[in-house]
């Protein structure tokens, strides 16, 4: 697949944003005034941003509300209602810490759970591809959510939690890679199915349809982003969550956090950047490529 | 709603026969030129007569070698457009309600002026039916010719989809896969036509017909070996030539 920049910025900054917000609807940290709008600002900007990224890669970015009216059918749809929930009760509920010191627990509650659920439909939207067998299992919105909240509770300086949590995703992380590395083989779908000639014989693409390129290939069939695959997983592990931990462990500061969290961000969109560079479409088969 | 609809009334959709597909791509040309003039945004070309063309096709025509444990290699020539399935996943996956299944006939279309163009039905699609044209950044899909197999203004011969009415070989069959009285049923009975990626439980309507069976290079004629040699010694100039050569 097509590892489109904005895809990618949205999903790595908006789990993040995401997951902050569900630590401070909880109130874990409780605050209120100045820093709880300096908390509720950097989370509002990673997610919202995030979203905004998102609507980049459309052909009609105009139509874009159009996309609230299909929850009952789509996982895209359900996302966009979600996260505008999600947005909407936790900018409420973040007025009132910072504007009249109130907490709204019960709102906080909600909004959290709908920034969960914002996480969740975003992995569902990929997770539900028959079409793609990496990305096809439950482990795509466990890795999603783990990150999300590991993310989430690094920038919402929630330390023990932190350092729990991202151990966990890594560690989904890694079973989610050994996973999806036999996935398109398990899945049945090769060129023999694709063309239903395999009784015949062993089915080799000759020529195909077109000498140039076309939006299916650019799109689907994406093979050079592989390129360094083995390495930048060791960067996405280590970037993404054990240096992050390490730096936990230390004796806490601003400083270290804010490197962490860098290290975390930077760790995530290498690994965004494979979830997609390395997810084979079955078209592909077709082409006689993966 | 992007649901699918429970039973379509009928099944409208296309029987391709890759015996008989001489790979000439008219098809892709009839598609094009339809497509291009007629219901919805036209077809784009990127760069069309540049270093790096592209465009928007709803209907390509790839080629398969296939070799048998025994015997010689076999060339395929396969059409490839939407399936209008069943089961269709670029429907569901819609979020604004774009994409829909027709209740009366089954085909699948997409109402371009819902279309945010967000790539999602095509990464649903197991076949590459759906190709996003790059100058409306609305998504492109085969309608099966919904605008001309209803039209009156056309002769009766032409109410057919583009492809099929030009197809030379005959290759191409278009009609109603619901009932099994048919001739497009009755084809796909007598002749064993198939689903493509059965496991991706699309449940296409379009079916395949397999190549038949071809003549084996290793048959030899069974009289062969009762006809006696015609000349058993060369005479005249070769017998000569063949002589003074064993000789040297």
């Amino acid at each position: 697949m097509h590892p489109a920049p904005s895809v990618i910025v949205f999903t790595t900054l908006s789990g993040a944003g995401f997951g902050l917000l569900f630590w401070l609807g909880l109130g874990l940290p409780a605050v209120s005034g100045w820093v709880a709008f300096a908390f509720f600002a950097i989370a509002f900007a990673l997610a919202a941003g995030g979203l905004m990224a998102s609507t980049f890669h459309l052909g009609h970015p105009e139509r874009a509300w159009k996309a609230f009216s299909q929850w009952r059918s789509s996982w895209l749809s359900r996302e966009g209602v979600c996260a505008v929930a999600a947005l909407l009760s936790m900018g409420a509920y973040g007025a009132g810490l910072v504007f009249f010191d109130t907490r709204l627990a019960p709102l906080g509650w909600l909004g959290a759970v709908l920034c969960l659920g914002t996480v969740f439909t975003t992995s569902m939207i990929y997770a539900q591809l028959r079409t793609v067998p990496r990305w096809q299992s439950p482990l795509t919105p466990a890795l999603f959510i783990t990150i999300a909240l590991g993310g989430g509770a690094l920038l919402a300086g929630q330390v023990t939690a932190a350092m729990a949590l991202l151990a966990l995703a890594g560690l989904v992380q890694l079973l989610w890679w050994w996973r999806g590395d036999r996935a398109l083989a398990e899945s049945g779908t090769d060129i023999a199915s694709a063309t239903g000639l395999g009784g015949i014989g062993a089915v080799r693409s000759f020529a195909p349809p077109h000498t140039g390129t076309n939006y299916l290939l650019r799109e689907l069939v994406h093979e050079v982003g592989r390129k360094h695959a083995a390495r930048l997983r060791v960067i996405a592990l280590v970037l993404g969550f054990v240096l992050p931990v390490g730096l936990l462990a230390l004796p806490f500061g601003h400083g270290i956090a804010a490197l962490a969290v860098l290290s975390h961000l930077a760790g995530i969109a290498a690994s965004r950047w494979l979830f997609f560079a390395e997810a084979e479409h079955v078209v592909g088969f077709y082409y006689g490529k993966r | 709603m992007t649901t699918l609809p429970g039973t379509t009334t009928r099944k409208l959709g296309l029987v391709i026969d890759l015996d008989t597909c001489v790979g000439c791509h008219a098809c892709v040309i009839a598609c094009k030129g339809w497509n291009t003039e007629n219901y919805g945004a036209p077809l784009s070309d990127q760069d069309p007569y540049g270093a790096a063309p592209s465009g928007t096709f709803l209907n390509r025509v790839h080629s398969y070698e296939v070799q048998p444990a025994q015997g010689a290699a076999q060339l395929v020539h396969f059409p490839k457009s939407c399936l209008h399935c069943e089961d269709a996943p670029c429907v569901t996956v819609c979020p604004t309600g774009a994409s829909y299944k027709r209740i009366e006939d089954g085909i699948v279309l997409v109402n371009e002026s819902d279309c945010i163009g967000c790539g999602l039905c095509a990464w649903a699609c197991p076949y590459g039916a759906r190709e996003m044209d790059q100058a409306e950044g609305v998504m492109k899909k085969c309608t099966l010719c919904v605008d001309r197999i209803y039209n009156e203004n056309l002769p009766e011969v032409d109410r057919v989809p583009a492809c099929v009415r030009t197809c030379p070989a005959g290759a191409r069959h278009f009609g109603d896969l619901g009932d099994p009285e048919s001739e497009v049923s009755r084809l796909v009975a007598e002749r064993g036509g198939m689903d493509l990626m059965p496991e991706q439980g699309t449940r296409p309507v379009n079916k395949y017909l397999p190549p038949r069976p071809r003549d084996r290079l290793d048959e030899v004629d069974v009289l062969a070996p009762l006809l006696a040699p015609v000349a058993e010694d060369a005479k005249g100039f070769l017998g000569w030539l063949d002589r003074a050569l064993e000789r040297l």
